[in-house]
């Protein structure tokens, strides 16, 4: 099933520029052999659903006597009436640590290109090791370590950092733990390595070289930073803030492990509809609008920034 | 103490990364830690006593090594599955100029760009839609799905930056097409193929939001966290993570030493 055995083996490309004509014919099939077996996958797997998916959010019925297509786009509305404090959340969230991310980030980022020197790689290993635990069981180590009355909420409260916090209406009280603190804390920890690694890639192709003309030049530091490093360091910036915010605004594990009823975002809500209420028309109608909303975001974004050729 | 500060402005880049990678590594270390307690009731998030109990019968919870085996199985068989068509994929993108190269380039880039639970909502629709039975089946379609963008990516890094002129010299030296390919292209592909591979197995074994959607009644490890997060966390959990960490750190770090070694014999 999942061995593909019906292609031909890939063939090297004997003189592929020449032009292909009588006995080349057969070559000239290659590559649509080669595209079919992972292409249909997806296409049956990934492109089939949305459509699938578009047809059940104007479905109406129920579990017992089924669904049918009834092009009820009253769903849409009704979804978008009764959720839209879970979107706002998500994207409010979502941005938050996506923010958060690139200011923890690009010093992390910075200091393994220009500043590690031998440690380079160490470091770099350190940043991507995490990952060989299961993100869950890393998710719920942050309901230890923001646990009520230990040594991180204490620090913070005796910093009044805690009174900013709620000022702001992120936090409650003297507690981290279930407030939208912790959400936003649980999304940069979980993402951190997708903002890291783009920035790493894109400052570390800056020819060191620049920063030693530019500093010729009588710029200072943080000069040197704002005009040349900065700027040079823009494709890291757009990919890793996308790579960060696509999956925080659609994330739920957070949300549900670290957070309360007040903190559920709009995975939350499409998860319980799925798999818990089962009303399929709802969930596939607040799935789609999350999915046109985020693409909507990254083309704007992507224009904004002007860097296309990111894929 | 001007002195400290003038230290202090020049370091300050070092120290904040420090600090971030601190944030990175924190819960690893608590995982760690956690690994031996011995809780009070159910959750094991406040510290009681060491002990060593959970790492001498890691598998003392009750299912829980059946779906850390049924994460790895399907782990590898997305894997292989993934590697092979985003493979062949690559090389035609690569290799071959032909129509509908746009519209085949989004395909592969949209899987990357949409919120994993969009994608594990439609999918869920497909498979309900068809009446399709929910289980390893499903879950097993749904990793190649997503791990295919992945392996197409690194795969075609790697061949995007291989000179044509070593096929063409092989070929010269009246190498026929299966031979180049086998002798040539493959193994200066290999490592963007090792890659690729690395990353899909990584993904599929952790992957929660899809599987959570599509796994019906079947339990695959993230499956089984998600679930004692409910009813209560075993410390084994906590070993199985840290055995993990463990082993993948060792593992890279003898990939490092061995491409060390290689690189010096080289020179």
């Amino acid at each position: 099933m999942t061995t593909v055995t019906d292609a031909p083996p890939p063939k090297a490309p004997a003189g592929e520029d020449a032009p292909a004509r009588g006995p080349r014919k057969r070559g000239r099939l290659v590559p649509y052999w080669l595209l079919l077996p992972g292409i249909l996958w997806l296409l049956v797997f990934f492109a089939l659903p949305l459509v699938y998916q578009a047809s059940t959010s104007v479905q109406t019925g129920s579990l017992e006597e089924g669904f049918k297509v009834t092009w009820h786009f009253a769903t849409y509305w009704e979804a978008l009436t009764d959720y839209w404090p879970q979107f706002l959340r998500s994207v409010l969230y979502a941005g938050a640590a996506t923010v958060l991310c690139l200011l923890l980030g690009y010093p992390l980022a910075y200091l393994i290109a220009f500043r590690a020197g031998r440690w380079r790689n160490v470091i770099l290993v350190l940043v991507i090791a995490p990952f060989f635990t299961s993100f869950l069981i890393r998710t719920l180590a942050w309901k230890t370590i923001l646990a009520d009355g230990g040594p991180v909420v204490d620090a913070l409260n005796s910093l009044h950092v805690l009174d900013v916090t709620s000022w702001l209406g992120v936090t409650a009280g003297d507690r981290v733990l279930a407030t939208p603190l912790a959400v936003i804390c649980g999304l940069t920890y979980n993402f951190l390595p997708f903002m890291i690694l783009p920035l790493y890639t894109s400052l570390e192709r800056i020819d060191g070289r620049l920063h030693e003309a530019a500093g010729d030049l009588y710029a200072k530091p943080s000069t040197t930073f704002r005009k040349v490093t900065f700027p040079l360091s823009m494709p890291g910036v757009v990919s890793g803030t996308l790579l960060t915010f696509i999956p925080a605004a659609g994330d739920y594990v957070n949300a549900d492990l670290l957070g309360s009823t007040d903190t559920r975002m709009v995975g939350n809500v499409i998860q319980t509809q799925f798999l818990r209420i089962l009303d399929y028309p709802t969930a596939a109608a607040l799935s789609f609008i999350l999915m046109a909303a985020i693409l909507f975001m990254v083309t704007f974004y992507i224009r904004k920034s002007g860097t296309e050729d990111l894929v | 103490m001007a002195a400290f500060f003038r230290w202090l402005r020049r370091n300050l880049v070092v120290i904040a990364g420090l600090f971030t990678l601190g944030y990175l590594l924190l819960p690893n270390v608590v995982v760690t830690v956690f690994s031996f307690n011995k809780p009070k009731g159910r959750f094991n998030y406040s510290w009681q006593e060491f002990s060593l109990d959970a790492w001498k019968d890691p598998c003392g919870v009750a299912d829980m090594c059946g779906s850390l085996s049924l994460s790895l199985q399907i782990a590898a068989w997305a894997t292989i599955g993934a590697t092979v068509l985003g493979t062949m994929i690559a090389f035609a993108l690569v290799r071959y100029r032909f129509r509908a190269r746009g519209a085949i380039n989004s395909l592969i880039f949209l899987p990357m760009a949409m919120p994993e639970v969009v994608m594990a909502a439609s999918l869920l629709t497909l498979f309900l839609n068809m009446g399709a039975q929910l289980g390893f089946w499903t879950v097993l379609i749904a990793h190649i799905m997503f791990c295919l963008s992945f392996v197409v990516t690194a795969v075609k890094a790697r061949v995007m930056s291989m000179d044509p002129r070593l096929e063409q010299a092989a070929q010269d030296l009246y190498a026929g097409p299966v031979q180049t390919f086998l002798r040539v292209t493959l193994p200066i592909a290999a490592p963007g193929i090792a890659a690729g591979a690395l990353l899909a197995f990584a993904l599929s074994f952790d992957d929660f939001i899809i599987t959570n959607f599509n796994a019906g009644s079947t339990v695959t490890f993230p499956m089984f966290v998600w679930g004692s997060a409910q009813r209560g966390t075993p410390v084994q959990i906590n070993v199985i993570g840290t055995a993990m960490f463990l082993v993948a750190v060792l593992l890279v770090l003898a990939g490092m030493l061995v491409g060390r070694r290689r690189n010096k014999q080289a020179k």
